[in-house]
């Protein structure tokens, strides 16, 4: 049995309107780049709209009952989306987006070093954050470069090194031991890769970290879409996700990390709303989770997003990854079939989550994505900030096709067809 | 669809002047950091004259092509009638559909006033002639012509 009757996905997809337009010359809407950047239901919509219209005003400041309201909307919507990965509100920190959220652990680490980095920190708890020469950081050859670039930046500012486990041709992570070592202080790996659509085994990653005393960073942009997520599950240190990928707003992100560890970290953005004590010499920090929101934060953005895991909770996570793995079982499917298209990462739909890329026979991936977008079909084509993971792969870029909770079969049967014409374009016989 | 017409084609697949030469004046690299496009190019100037363009490039078929173009229209013509053609390309190449280009000036290079219609697509069409005007002004030769302020909007 599917994961949603005809008429719930027919619903979904109501409430997603952007999927209603045309594009190219009157061709309805493909969208099949939900990997880049996922549409947003009209309750999302409605809830940032509602709480501009009749809430709004500065989180965390003022004396009035609008500012009330305001802190009362923005802290409900942490503690949604706490509960949404079976955390505790103060664990959950909003950024801007996924980036920024590894960014901060990055920094938190660096600034770590400093003297006087966070009064009163458990120094046993500080000592585990900080690196220099000979300590290595550790991370995958199928990261975005969001869990890449801030890790080397922090190698290059800490002089520690670092490295990599490296991806089989398959789509797999190799075996985690056989880099993570005495010398790892942090292991950082994504969930889902974002071009393979590889779901990694989490546990063994974990315990080759807690074997060795390091800390673990879990990339979950990719997978809290689409799968039920819990911290505890997982084991990890830190979870980073983007709202704008879960339905939510863009402009939010959440780093969600084990209280000691947030305790004892430096903030990585000062100023307002951060601070508990403030002098003209030095300040005194919030506890977390305020210690790392520095300035009037993203309350419309976090309402938003509290309104889109309340829209996936309500469809039940366990049946959105279902849903997932039915979409790319059939894309796989009929891809399978055409000898001409190679599809990259794992065989197994099982093993994957979100995003079917896949390269065409003599024809340069934008080649392809631009004759799919004449026919109204929305794919993503290049490296997908992936680029070491191309270079591994030996091709310089991929196309394509990811899904949502509103994705169907005849979005990938539209996406099937219009991929048929591509060779004759290019005057190739499919 | 249109935008691959038969010169675009034949050109990506058949790109002229293909391959790195001796000798050269400068050599550049270039890439396209969203899609990673990349093109290695080489110009050899002799008395105000670009006497060899020779490239490696990988990448889409419009930058293929364009490259292509590109040292088909500049080889044996003197610096300043290549900057003019560059001009040429890169405002029909940023008008958003509303220049067609004038053959004379620029070629087979009008074979790529559809481009313009997708503003995503017109790095992939500039990046060789990018390239080829950075080689110019590393082997000595003066561009200002083609720096000013109204630099294209890629
Ligand atoms: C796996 C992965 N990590 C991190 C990110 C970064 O997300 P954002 O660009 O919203 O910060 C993305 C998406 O762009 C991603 O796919």
């Amino acid at each position: 049995m599917s994961a949603f009757t005809e008429d719930e996905l027919a619903r979904i997809r109501a409430d997603f309107p952007v999927l209603s337009r045309t594009v190219r010359d009157g061709r309805p809407l493909v969208y099949l780049d939900s990997g880049a950047t996922a549409q947003k239901p009209w309750c999302v919509l409605d809830a940032e709209r509602e709480y501009y219209s009749t809430h709004n005003a500065a989180v965390h400041r003022g004396a009035h009952q609008l500012a009330e309201e305001a802190t009362e909307a923005f802290e409900g919507a942490r503690a949604t989306v706490a509960r949404f990965i079976g955390a505790r509100p103060d664990e959950v920190v909003f950024t801007k987006n996924g980036t920024e959220a590894i960014n901060l652990v990055a920094y938190a680490m660096s600034n770590a070093g400093a003297p006087g980095a966070v009064e009163g920190a458990d120094p046993e708890v500080a000592a585990r954050l900080r690196l220099g020469p000979g300590d290595e950081i550790v991370v995958t050859e199928m990261e975005h470069h969001a869990n890449l670039v801030p890790w080397q930046e922090l190698a290059r500012r800490t002089g520690a090194t670092l490295r990599w486990i490296g991806v089989t041709d398959d789509g797999h992570l190799q075996d985690p031991t056989t880099v993570v070592g005495e010398r790892t202080r942090i292991l950082a790996f994504t969930q889902v890769s974002n071009v393979l659509g590889t779901l990694n085994d989490v546990a063994p990653l974990v315990a080759a970290a807690r074997a060795v005393g390091a800390l673990t960073l879990v990339d979950a942009c990719q997978s809290v879409p689409h799968l039920p997520v819990d911290v505890t599950a997982l084991g990890v240190d830190f979870l980073a996700f983007t709202g704008h990928k879960v339905i939510g707003p863009s402009g939010i992100g959440v780093l969600w990390g084990r209280p000691e560890l947030l305790a004892a970290m430096p903030p990585f953005i000062t100023g307002g709303s951060m601070i508990e004590l403030v002098h003209m010499e030095s300040s005194t920090y919030a506890p977390p989770p305020q210690r790392f929101e520095a300035g009037v934060p993203m309350a419309a953005q976090a309402v938003g997003l509290a309104s889109a895991v309340d829209y996936l909770t309500e469809l039940g996570m366990d049946r959105v990854h279902q849903h997932d793995t039915e979409l790319t079982a059939y894309c796989l499917e009929q891809l399978a079939g055409r000898p001409w298209v190679r599809v990259v990462g794992p065989a197994a739909p099982a093993d994957r989550v979100g995003a079917v890329a896949f390269t065409v026979e003599g024809i340069h991936p934008h080649d392809v994505g631009q004759v799919l977008d004449d026919r109204g079909i929305a794919v993503r084509t290049g490296h997908h900030c992936a680029w070491p993971l191309h270079r591994r792969l030996g091709i310089p870029a991929s196309t394509r096709a990811s899904f949502s909770v509103y994705t169907d079969r005849a979005d990938i049967d539209a996406f099937v067809e219009a991929l048929d014409t591509v060779p004759g374009v290019f005057g190739m016989t499919a | 669809m249109d935008l691959y017409g038969e010169l675009i084609l034949d050109h990506s697949k058949h790109p002229q002047h293909v391959g790195l030469r001796e000798p050269f004046g400068a050599e550049v690299h270039h890439i396209n950091p969203t899609c990673g496009d990349e093109v290695t190019l080489r110009v050899q100037v002799t008395d105000g004259v670009v006497r060899d363009v020779s490239y490696d490039a990988q990448g889409c078929s419009i930058s293929i092509a364009s490259t292509s173009v590109l040292a088909e229209e500049t080889i044996g013509h003197p610096v300043s009638e290549a900057l003019e053609t560059y001009l040429a390309m890169r405002r029909m190449l940023t008008s958003r559909g509303t220049e067609a280009g004038d053959p004379e000036q620029i070629g087979d290079g009008v074979a790529f006033a559809g481009v313009s219609r997708y503003p995503a697509r017109v790095k992939c069409a500039l990046l060789g002639w990018t390239a080829f005007t950075d080689a110019l002004a590393r082997s000595g030769e003066d561009i200002s012509v083609v720096s000013d302020t109204t630099h294209s909007r890629t």
